[in-house]
């Protein structure tokens, strides 16, 4: 690892003063940290997320939406998330227990890792992504491999998700690294049907839209059955060929819908 | 260099260290506490699991400047004062938990924290608990074994 030196803030405010000047933030590190050891990162200096109180825990605002502090843990999620089940089971689910403990919702949406599961649940929710200098639509936050619509040093402060009538995530598990070969997430509002896929596509997380038309139409396992799935832009690697996942893209939203 | 303090199996410690100093670093190389194994440095396999502020976490994914002012918990800190083994590091010894025992620090402490959890968990929880944890000599079944006797011995 490069030498850096590392500031533990305390208020949001400190955070960004202590950014000011260059610097990168560090979350849970679980991603960050394995970076920095193959010094594929040279931050010089890094600001710790994991004093600032009130980026940690789980509330209900005043339109029914649950609002997910940027540095509350995967854990905290798995066992205070119950107001929104789908995305509590997802956060259980994420890698092991010890990278639970550490691992932060804000760290995984903005890594957007084309396998990380957080990108699905925010895209099929229709979530909102704040920051410490706005608000950020889900439609408008993801924007290709690794890449989101933050700026340098911008920090997620809270991540709000409308709750669906029904929803449900699967996952299909690629078991060494432990992320999702394909996974997809279906959320069922009361306006339509959204449809998030992560793991597939070389852009990183999307949505699948005319999954979303044919479940808005008729909410059934096997209303995606005629629906073809292109392998092109898939990608291909010894886990899976591009031809594998886009068929698993058909089967895990099958899987979800009947979960839901 | 930064100063940092932290209770350390029940001990307050105090040292100085890098910003960039790893958790398991600190614990071996400063403190002498080598229980705590690096089996891949990679966040892969679970060796360095110890516990602060009494959840399992990777020690090689924690900086130890991170900890300043918290509890840790090492394998040192699972046996008696006159180092007679826990319930759970009884457990592994009786059903041959471990073989060449690389993985063992942190398969206990992962198991200290699923029964901190779940006091009963069945063969399915455990083995899904274990999930961070990679075994290279068992075949994880006396490891199950263990922690379902550690369960019950504990009541
Ligand atoms: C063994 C293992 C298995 C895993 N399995 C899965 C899995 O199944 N599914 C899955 O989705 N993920 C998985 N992960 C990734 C895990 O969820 C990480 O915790 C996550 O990707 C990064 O979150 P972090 O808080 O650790 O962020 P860090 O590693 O600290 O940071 C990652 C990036 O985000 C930035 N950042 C951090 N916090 C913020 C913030 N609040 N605002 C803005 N930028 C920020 C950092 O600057 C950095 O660029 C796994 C990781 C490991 C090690
Ligand atoms: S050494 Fe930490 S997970 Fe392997
Ligand atoms: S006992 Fe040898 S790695 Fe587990």
């Amino acid at each position: 690892m490069y030498s850096f030196e590392l500031r533990q803030p305390t208020s949001i405010g400190g955070a960004v003063r202590a950014l000011a000047d260059g610097g990168q933030i560090l979350g849970g590190g679980q991603t960050l940290i394995p970076t920095l050891k193959m010094r594929l990162a040279d931050p010089g200096v890094l600001v710790s997320l994991g004093r600032v109180d009130s980026l940690l825990g789980i509330c209900t605002d005043d339109s029914g939406r649950l609002c997910i502090g940027g540095a509350t843990t995967h854990a905290a999620v798995a066992e205070g998330g119950g107001a929104y089940p789908a995305l509590a089971r997802l956060a259980g689910r994420i890698g092991d227990p010890a990278v639970r403990n550490r691992g932060t919702i804000g760290g995984s949406l903005a890594n957007n890792d084309p396998a990380a599961c957080y990108p699905a649940a925010v895209l099929a929710s229709d979530a909102v992504v704040a920051t410490n200098a706005r608000d950020i639509a889900a439609d408008d936050f993801f924007t290709g491999l690794f890449e989101t619509a933050l700026d340098d040093g911008e920090i997620i402060t809270e991540v709000k998700f409308p709750v669906p009538a029904s929803a449900a995530y699967a996952k299909f598990l690629q078991r060494a690294s432990r992320f999702a070969l394909v996974g997809v997430f279906v959320a069922r509002f009361a306006s339509g049907v959204r449809v998030a896929v992560t793991g597939a596509s070389e852009s990183g997380v999307y949505r699948w839209s005319e999954a979303e038309t044919a479940l808005s139409a008729e909410f059934s396992p096997s209303a995606v059955d005629s629906l073809s799935v292109a392998p092109g832009g898939m990608i291909d690697d010894l886990h899976g060929s591009p031809e594998y996942r886009a068929q698993l893209v058909r089967v895990m939203t099958s899987r979800a819908v009947a979960a839901c | 260099m930064i100063e940092i303090s932290m209770e350390v199996n029940g001990r307050e410690v105090t040292d100085q260290v890098e910003g960039r100093t790893l958790l398991v670093h600190f614990l071996r190389d400063q403190l002498g506490l080598t229980g705590t194994h690096v089996g891949c440095d990679t966040s892969q396999c679970g060796a360095c699991v110890v516990h602060v502020d009494g959840r399992a976490v990777k020690a090689c994914a924690v900086f130890a400047a991170e900890a300043d002012g918290r509890q840790v918990t090492t394998i040192e800190g699972m046996a008696g004062d006159d180092g007679s083994l826990g319930v759970i590091q009884q457990a592994f010894q009786d059903h041959h938990g471990l073989q060449c025992g690389f993985c063992t620090p942190g398969m206990v402490m992962s198991a200290a924290d699923l029964l901190r959890q779940n006091s009963n968990p069945d063969e399915d929880e455990i083995r899904e608990y274990l999930e961070g944890n990679l075994c290279r000599c068992t075949g994880y079944h006396n490891i199950v074994k263990s922690i379902r006797a550690a369960a019950a011995a504990m009541g």
